[in-house]
């Protein structure tokens, strides 16, 4: 189905589109129809700057099992930084 | 059959496009609009189009995620869109009002128009035949016209209270497996029709989900699309050719 389910956060850092490196400023997460990936639903995450127009975007389209693996990366990855590096 | 980018008025005046198809051999054709499915106004759902020009029907598909993007790639459109919360009900019936009438101002055109839709689209299509005059209506596995599915901030509401409003027969095309729509929510469906006294007609394919049309995704079921596109040639053979 067509979810919509969605969630939108604003972040700061960069990320590497089509046309090159560009500030991210906003991202959108999101479970429904990928665009290119093999399965019928997919974990997919626009990374985004709206004031740069629709192309601006770094897109990914994850399997629930990888995106859950990929959060978990995430989180034990920054759980390792020493103190002080990434308040 | 000649195919290509067109434009159209769409909802409130504005400038979208839309992909036409349609015979060239041929005067007398019926229509029928195209909704694409939530990825967007994208190659297959171009493909689709042409189809329905190879089998004789004009066929227009307007890019209902136009104006979160203009000339954005379909799928940077499509993101877009789901950004600005989804395609509003009522731009959605303009835009399709503005596609029946570019069809039937065609050259040979027979005035007759259907619609159809696929996933987001088919609940689209039962939407646009509850608001607007139309021959034909299809809806190809369209969730949350009986109720929206629990625990999702979707903005799709349900609709089947316009029922009493549908214009025309429908034709629903649902998959076995399919959890949203459920067989028992197009069951449900079917029964308000009936005891509405409107005319439709439900096939449910075993060994299908959702989007078993999609031909370039997993979930395509060859022998339930290949049935479907039968069941839908017979409706619109029946409701728009001359």
């Amino acid at each position: 189905m067509c979810t919509y389910l969605t969630e939108k956060i604003e972040i700061s850092g960069s990320g590497k589109g089509a046309s090159g490196w560009f500030a991210l400023r906003g991202a959108t997460v999101y479970f429904d129809h990928p665009v290119h990936a093999q399965a019928e639903h997919t974990l997919n995450i626009d990374f985004v700057d709206p004031a740069r127009g629709p192309s601006a975007r770094v897109a990914v389209e994850l399997t629930a099992e990888s995106a859950r693996a990929l959060a978990k990366a995430i989180e034990t990855t920054l759980g390792a930084v020493p103190a002080g590096l990434a308040e | 059959m000649a195919a290509g980018t067109v434009r159209l008025t769409g909802h409130g005046g504005d400038d979208i496009e839309a992909y036409l198809a349609q015979p060239l051999d041929r005067s007398g054709f019926g229509s029928v609009v195209v909704l694409h499915h939530m990825p967007g106004y994208d190659e297959p759902s171009k493909e689709i189009t042409r189809r329905f020009a190879s089998r004789g029907y004009a066929a227009v598909m307007p890019n209902l995620h136009y104006r979160d993007a203009p000339g954005a790639s379909p799928d940077d459109a499509a993101a877009a869109c789901r950004a600005n919360g989804g395609v509003p009900d009522d731009r959605l019936v303009g835009d399709v009002s503005a596609a029946v009438s570019y069809l039937k101002a065609l050259d040979g055109a027979n005035g007759k128009a259907g619609i159809i839709g696929y996933c987001s689209g088919g609940r689209q299509s039962f939407l646009a035949a509850c608001k607007l005059p139309l021959d034909a209506a299809v809806d190809c596995y369209g969730a949350a016209i009986v109720r929206a599915p629990e625990g999702l901030p979707i903005k799709m509401t349900p609709i089947v209270g316009l029922a009493g409003d549908l214009s025309c027969p429908l034709l629903g095309l649902f998959g076995e497996e399919d959890k949203y729509p459920t067989p028992e929510e197009t069951a449900e469906l079917s029964a308000e029709l009936t005891r509405l006294g409107k005319e439709h007609e439900f096939h449910t394919y075993p060994n299908a989900g959702h989007s078993f049309f999609s031909v370039n995704r997993p979930s395509y079921r060859p022998e339930a699309a290949s049935e479907g596109w039968e069941r839908i040639w017979e409706f619109y053979g029946r409701l728009l050719a001359s």
